[in-house]
């Protein structure tokens, strides 16, 4: 019997603030969940700590909320002993880029197929408003009341030079675009980084408005799309093109015309970097903020590489014998 | 096997003949001799130790070896830091402990001596090399007058060589340069020794044929020297006599060489093979721990999972999650790696799923003595965690019992869903002696708590339903229907949901600590090891100092004191008669290689006034020590 979102639904009472972006995240991770054809018991949900990380309590999978920054590694522990599993990590940024940052990384490189989840709202909520590590700088929190002097980290710089295999970004506010972004990440075969922008309406709120309000959004905002030139502005008429390795908006009107433009190539490494630098703060001669799968490759994933191992030296050695194991090559007789 | 695992580096070690009264009347038979190599840390004294070692083995010693070797890889060359040293005892007797002093110094170098000739008995043997006195290498050693020259050696037979030089002698045809061979001179010392002590070479031959199989000069070379190390003793008129050391009375029965760590990954990989549970280690690179993680690497063919995590966090938490996944998940570290992974195990006790934690205890705090052994870790592997949260603590005693030790923590851990820390040390992971293995047909197996999801058709599961022990049943992915979310935020009772109820975590925080009060129930009564069971002393040991007191309690038996031995392989919970014990002698006596930490344990529990010896110098007891203070309070 397939499985409807609602099965996924537990009894736990939703204790995130009322407004909140993760009520829109956990609505379509349920729906994409009951869409993928997996069996309820082969789903596993792993969180650390923040806000986010209540996440597994609500989805009636297998789950386990652990502790701050570590469900990367825990996931690729579970990953290495299970690969038949489908794992998903829930984290936010404080959780994944700050104290849980080296596992982050490393599963990355690694490539475990896992889906991790970055709920990413700029600020500490579960602590109550202290800056994060994608806190820009200058920005006041309860914790810098004069300002950020921390370079915010780029997630997506942080993936790409990690090696990561796959990686997104999407909004908390454009359903239709998350669930689009959840399924290519599922979809990939190997570890797929998925940065969330999410609003904190309690500590951060309005942090990511820029690219979601209608009169802000198609002038900040970029969706990326494979094999599709790179167009944005309200009336569509904005591209970006390629001078060099520098992104130079050209407007459409002014006769530059669509085979000027950069046209998005997800398997393209070097391309995929160019997206992750478009990043500064929006203003009026910033590069638009790129939303979709910036890259994607296809390389082997860590637990297929350890079977693999296994298989090859079971062959080698003949599978594991205990008694010739404890007996070793050197015995002697005492009679 | 241990050899493999050994540094590359031979020691020269140093024979230190015991002289014993049994001498006088059989010129040449002794029953049990003790020989320290000493050199440095290029001159190969581990391999040439652990040879020496495996010869006897053979033969049908007892024996038991110590090897202590700088933290530096490269210490400076011929400096005192630099001295790499392997100690052992074989006899014809039972051997606990690798002795106290030595009947025979081997001294490669200056460094050696100097660093090593307080443990030599009065008129022992030192086999020196005469080149590593020149100049160069008493100025490295800060030594100001060649001791091979003075009279400061009258108190014992030294035996000079020029080792270096009669090996070059030796290869002056060989194609090799001066570097290969120079360093093959262990071996004429290794050579030497068998003649010394009427051994054969053949089991050398024969390793050495397997280690430089793919480098047929320089196995040659190494044979060459060997044999002629061998020839030199029964050419030269230098050292007359021979040593007679026989056959050791030991039970019958297949024996093989283990050392600690190898035993405690043996005894992972029984355990998980007679669970019928996939092995996962999960590890940092860390001293003494990693040759478990070395070990483990080498038997994928078992099904064996070995992940060298980016740090101590990911290794545990990793097996945290491969825990979940229902695999029998171990990771190993020293005792800073075990502080760094505090936090995981807190969750592991939250969560109650099963966890092997082995610590390889080392010299500390902070970085501490990383190449020392030490017991200094016990308090950390019962309290060291945020909040109330013990683990079950078992401790082996010897590098033979790491394996026993490792499958029983492996057992503990599964059947009542619980991490566990198996402390071993130093002293144990890189000490070595025989052991009668056993058939894997003498193995117990032991049964996973998995629920049948056809139980729970009707009833939902509960992931926080106990049995009689307060034991959950362990769910894992992929089971139907058994779906449920577990963490590290208190949860309720039988749900698992979070609950921040006071009387819930009150009720929980008990619940969790009854249920290693309950283990006592599942472990074996404490014995007596030796001597009675009433006394005026009882020692009480546990871990690594087990040989000396073991040694040090028959000596004092045989001389007429009323003094016992009890030796503690659980720590938490303590078997349920131990208090009952303790009453039955007027003192106890707790030696540990740390500040009193099991005699704190034993004085809150018991309410005794336990006396406490303790030795911190990142060496482990000796039987001496032992038997004076014994003496001293009896
Ligand atoms: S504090 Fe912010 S992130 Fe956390 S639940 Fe409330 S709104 Fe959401």
């Amino acid at each position: 019997m397939a499985l409807t979102a609602k099965d996924l639904v537990t009894d736990q009472d939703i204790r995130w603030c009322p407004g909140c972006g993760d009520y829109s995240i956990l609505k379509q991770v349920q729906s994409v969940v009951a869409d993928l054809g997996r069996k309820r018991e082969d789903i596993v949900f792993i969180s650390g700590i923040g806000c986010s990380s209540r996440f597994p309590y609500y989805m009636d999978t297998y789950g386990m909320h652990s502790i701050h920054g570590r469900a990367t590694a825990i996931a690729s522990g579970l990953k290495a002993a299970r690969p038949e599993l489908d794992v998903w990590i829930i984290t936010g940024d404080g959780d994944s880029l700050s104290i849980g940052g080296n596992h982050l990384i490393h599963l990355l490189r690694r490539n475990f197929d896992v889906n991790i989840l970055l709920f990413n709202n700029e600020i500490y909520g579960l602590t109550k408003g202290q800056y994060s590590p994608t806190s820009h700088e200058g920005k006041v929190t309860k914790s810098s009341p004069f300002g950020v002097l921390d370079h915010a980290f780029n997630p997506s710089a942080v993936a790409l030079g990690a090696d990561s295999s796959f990686f997104a970004r999407t909004l908390d506010r454009d359903p239709k675009h998350m669930k689009e972004i959840l399924k290519r990440g599922n979809e990939h075969k190997g570890a797929s980084l998925i940065e969330i922008y999410q609003n904190c309406n309690v500590f951060n709120d309005g942090a990511f408005f820029t690219f979601t309000d209608k009169e802000t959004k198609a002038g900040n905002a970029i969706f990326v799309e494979h094999n599709q030139p790179l167009i944005f502005g309200n009336d569509k008429n904005l591209g970006i093109k390629l001078d060099g390795f520098k992104p130079v908006i050209v407007n459409l009107d002014d006769g530059h015309s669509l085979n000027d433009l950069w046209i998005h190539d997800e398997q393209d490494y070097m391309k995929a970097t160019l997206l992750s630098r478009m990043f500064d703060a929006p203003s009026k001669d910033s590069m638009p903020r790129p939303f979709g799968v910036f890259y994607s490759t296809d390389r082997g994933t860590y637990e297929s590489a350890m079977e693999a191992q296994i298989a090859e030296a079971t062959e080698a050695l003949g599978k594991g014998d205990l008694d010739s194991l404890l007996a070793g090559n050197n015995t002697w007789v005492i009679d | 096997m241990y050899l493999i695992s050994q540094t590359k580096y031979a020691y020269f070690g140093y024979f230190c003949t015991r002289f014993l009264a049994s001498m006088e009347a059989k010129k040449n038979e002794l029953k049990e001799i003790t020989i320290l190599f000493a050199g440095d840390s290029g001159d190969g004294m581990q391999l040439t130790g652990n040879q020496f070692a495996d010869t006897n083995a053979n033969f049908g010693n007892d024996l038991a070896t110590f090897p202590n070797y700088p933290a530096e890889i490269r210490a400076p060359i011929g400096t005192v830091a630099g001295v790499s040293g392997f100690q052992m005892k074989f006899g014809s007797t039972e051997i606990y402990t690798p002795g106290d002093e030595c009947d025979v110094l081997v001294a490669m170098n200056a460094a050696g001596l100097k660093s090593s000739l307080h443990k030599v008995k009065k008129n022992g043997i030192i086999v020196a090399n005469i080149s590593g006195f020149d100049r160069k290498n008493l100025k490295l050693a800060q030594v100001e007058t060649n001791p091979l020259e003075d009279e400061s050696l009258a108190n014992y037979t030294v035996q000079q060589i020029d080792i270096s030089k009669l090996t070059q002698e030796t290869l002056k045809d060989s194609a090799l340069g001066r570097k290969d061979i120079e360093r093959s001179k262990n071996m004429f010392v290794l050579g030497y020794l068998y003649w010394m002590f009427n051994r054969e070479m053949k089991e050398s031959i024969t390793f050495l044929n397997q280690k430089f199989s793919k480098k047929p000069e320089i196995l040659e070379a190494n044979i060459k020297v060997l044999k002629a190390g061998y020839h030199y003793g029964d050419t030269t008129e230098t050292f007359t006599t021979r040593y007679d050391v026989k056959k050791a009375e030991l039970p019958t029965g297949t024996y093989r060489s283990i050392m600690g760590n190898q035993a405690t990954a043996m005894g992972l990989i029984a355990a998980a093979k007679k669970s019928g549970l996939q092995l996962f280690y999960g590890s940092y690179p860390i001293t003494p721990a990693s040759d478990i993680l070395h070990e483990l690497a080498k038997h994928k063919n078992f099904g064996v999972k070995t992940f060298q995590a980016e740090d101590e966090i990911a290794a545990v938490t990793a097996c945290i999650g491969a825990a979940f996944g229902g695999a029998m998940a171990t990771t190993g570290s020293s005792g800073p790696g075990i502080a760094i992974k505090g936090e995981a195990l807190g969750l592991a006790v939250m969560l109650e799923i099963p966890l092997v934690v082995v610590n390889v205890q080392r010299g500390g705090p902070s970085t501490g003595l990383p190449t020392k052994t030490e017991q200094s870790d016990l308090m950390q592997a019962l309290f060291g965690r945020n909040g109330e949260a013990q683990t079950v603590v078992v401790a082996p005693r010897s590098p033979k019992d790491a394996f026993e030790a490792a499958y029983e923590a492996c057992r503990l851990a599964v059947c009542h869903m619980i991490p566990v820390m198996l402390l071993s040390d130093g002293y144990i992971a890189n000490g070595a002696e025989p052991w009668a293995f056993p058939k894997s047909s003498e193995l117990k197996p032991f049964k996973p708590k998995f629920p049948n999801p056809k139980d729970y058709e009707e009833e939902p599961y509960m992931p926080y339903k106990r049995d009689e022990n307060l034991v959950r049943e362990w769910a894992v992915p992929g089971m139907p229907g058994l779906e449920h979310r577990v963490g590290g935020i208190e949860k309720e009772d039988l749900t698992g949901n979070i609950s921040y109820d006071p009387d819930n975590h009150q009720h929980m925080v008990k619940t969790r600590a009854a249920k290693i009060d309950r283990i006592a129930n599942d472990i074996p009564l404490q014995e007596i090891d030796q001597g009675q069971s009433t006394g005026k002393v009882l020692v009480l040991g546990w871990g690594s100092p087990y040989g000396a007191i073991k040694s040090a309690t028959k000596i004092l038996l045989e001389e007429g004191y009323e003094v016992s031995h009890a030796q503690l392989r659980y720590l938490n919970p303590f078997p349920k008669n131990l208090g009952e014990i303790l009453n039955n002698y007027d003192k106890v006596l707790i030696p540990e290689i740390n500040d009193g930490q099991l005699d704190i344990l034993i004085r809150n529990k018991y309410l005794i006034p336990s006396i406490r010896l303790c030795k911190i110098k990142g060496l482990p007891f000796t039987t001496n020590e032992i038997i004076e203070k014994v003496k001293e309070i009896y």
